[in-house]
């Protein structure tokens, strides 16, 4: 067993067994329930699952949506962070307030009513239309909901290093002749590069899972727009209970695969 | 102890006085207006027998619906938009007999429902028939039938007019090929797909059962729709059963059989007209005539043989509208 990290506080057996009890119960279990059941499928019958066409095409497009969703999150995710500690305006709790709105939200809700404002006649979709782009029933469109649900993990991942960072720095590397620019890529970012790595992991993995919200939007053409959360869900609707959990277990292994990525690239930075 | 007893005598005194019997009705999506109203009637019925009775309703897909009873939960009732999904909760919890159609009148399907088309005001792509669909430019709007019991009938009803046009189940093929080729999306549900017809504005013509259609008449602007009725069309059934074996657990068999019965009444099937279910019983069935279009309607026994046999030849992994897909 571990040995005990020096703590002043008593109580490291109990809160250990509730630790282990608590996520065996919740995580551990379930997880290997699935495995469990993807166990009593011979391996050509799970290669025959994993390797379909229409399988391979929703996980890509899964993948491909989740990343590019996280990514454009990490960028406006970072500035509305910025913008929320660093200013003081009129307003700016509210704002504060809202960036949380994405978690709060049913995501039917959201997914009905992204896909309002993206389709061919609505507010957003008719202006984009008109330049040829798809808002809804779309690759975009399924990015557009992945980007809403997983906007709040990278502001709130980053907002609170950028809170705590030491203004002082800045103020030093300015007076000792920094640009602004300089001051920023080499001072600033430095600092908040793990915080957005960590809001990045967050924003992927959510959005890879989700479901409430892309099925409105996505169009769910085999193919073309079904993510493979749907592919999961229309197995089931089968009685496929088999390869529900093949897919769901290929699913895990990926998002496990790229999670460890951006944790390893994220390790690299710091040691650096 | 004083409290104990106080709980005691709280809890267990009403629960002496009304002895009553508390069903669940596990029923799918669209059938909620329709059930508050007969509940409603039944359990008036019930009272003026002496027997209290309560109705919960649990209403969702009717796929997700029937995996629920099979993984657990105890309805002593189920109403589903297709007979493949009671065969489903049959053939895999056992709870209720394989031979569940034989207990009551008309395949168990007190009412019924058909397959029609909804188009936009004026009928501007001249929809009248099945091959219109097919015409140039017009899109077609159905759901997901791997994820919407609605669309199966949608996907059956055009195999059976393609065909009744060529040589069988290859110009049957050609045809539902062709109409999916039309088809812009597959919203995940029958009434998403009316959604996204009737509030988005996208497609030309909507692919619903006719309780649906002319629901969106009733609840939206029905300047804005037109309804038309295909020439040959499918027979909707969506059956209803007891589910024995936990209603006998509960003290309910009775009572349930009782509250099945109870649908095919001239009063509960003058509410099913009204929600536009047709009616099975022949007296109401004369009263709507004017409502419900003639239609000539095939059953899915006639032309698939039963509903497992279509199950598993069009729907299932691999089956005919996978290959629609993947080539």
């Amino acid at each position: 067993m571990a040995k005990q990290v020096d703590s002043v506080l008593p109580g490291w057996g109990l809160s250990l067994g509730v630790t282990l009890t608590f996520l065996s119960v919740l995580l551990l279990l379930p997880v290997s329930l699935l495995l469990l059941k993807v166990s009593e499928l011979s391996s050509s019958e799970i290669m025959a699952i994993v390797s379909s066409k229409r399988s391979l095409a929703a996980l890509w497009l899964s993948v491909r949506t989740a990343i590019q969703a996280a990514a454009v999150n990490v960028i406006f995710g970072t500035l509305i962070a910025w913008v929320l500690v660093r200013y003081r305006f009129f307003g700016r709790r509210v704002l504060d307030a809202c960036v949380d709105l994405p978690f709060a939200l049913p995501t039917a809700v959201a997914g009905i009513t992204l896909t309002t404002l993206l389709s061919p006649k609505g507010l957003y979709g008719s202006y984009l239309s008109e330049w040829g782009i798809d808002g809804a029933y779309s690759p975009f469109g399924i990015t557009v909901a992945l980007v809403f649900v997983g906007l709040p993990f990278v502001v709130r991942s980053v907002q609170p290093v950028l809170e705590d960072m030491n203004l002082d720095l800045e103020f030093a590397a300015m007076s000792l002749g920094a640009s602004r620019l300089q001051t920023w890529v080499k001072v600033v970012l430095p600092s908040i590069v793990p915080a957005m790595v960590t809001g990045f992991s967050l924003a992927f993995a959510r959005a890879l899972g989700e479901y409430g919200s892309v099925v409105f939007i996505a169009g769910n053409m085999p193919l073309r727009t079904e993510i493979l959360p749907l592919l999961i869900m229309t197995r089931l609707e089968q009685f496929n209970y088999g390869a529900a959990c093949v897919l769901a277990a290929m699913m895990l292994f990926v998002s496990l695969v790229i999670l460890l990525g951006t944790k390893f690239l994220d390790g690299g930075i710091r040691t650096r | 102890m004083r409290l104990a007893w106080l709980l005691i005598v709280a809890l267990g005194v009403p629960a002496l006085l009304s002895a009553e019997h508390r069903l669940l009705h596990v029923s799918y999506d669209p059938t909620r207006e329709l059930y508050r109203e007969i509940n409603d009637l039944f359990l008036a019925d019930q009272l003026r027998k002496g027997v209290i009775v309560r109705i919960d309703q649990s209403h969702g897909g009717s796929g997700k619906q029937a995996r629920s009873v099979i993984e657990g939960l105890d309805a002593d009732v189920v109403s589903l938009a297709l007979g493949y999904d009671i065969d489903e909760i049959a053939a895999r919890s056992g709870l209720l007999s394989k031979n569940w159609r034989d207990a009551l009148p008309y395949n168990a399907a007190p009412f019924f429902s058909t397959i029609v088309f909804v188009v936009r005001a004026g009928n501007p792509k001249g929809i009248k028939d099945w091959p219109d669909l097919l015409k140039e430019g017009v899109k077609v709007i159905t759901p997901n039938p791997k994820t919407s019991g609605g669309a199966r009938w949608n996907y059956l009803a055009a195999w059976i007019y393609g065909r009744s046009i060529g040589n069988g189940d290859d110009s049957g093929r050609e045809f539902v090929s062709k109409l999916f080729s039309q088809v812009p999306l597959l919203d995940a549900g029958a009434r998403a797909a009316t959604t996204t017809f009737a509030q988005r504005g996208i497609g030309d013509v909507l692919i619903s059962w006719e309780s649906e259609a002319l629901l969106i008449l009733d609840l939206l602007a029905a300047e804005r729709f037109e309804v038309v009725v295909p020439a040959v069309s499918i027979l909707a059934e969506t059956p209803v059963a007891v589910i024995d074996k936990v209603a006998e657990k509960k003290g309910n068999r009775e009572v349930a059989r009782s509250y099945l019965e109870f649908l095919y009444t001239v009063e509960a099937q003058r509410i099913a007209a009204k929600h536009h279910f047709r009616p099975r019983n022949p007296q109401v069935a004369a009263e709507c005539a004017k409502v419900f279009p003639l239609v000539e309607m095939r059953t899915v026994e006639e032309e698939f043989g039963s509903w497992a046999e279509a199950h598993r030849t069009h729907f299932e992994e691999g089956g005919v509208f996978d290959q629609l897909f993947e080539g």
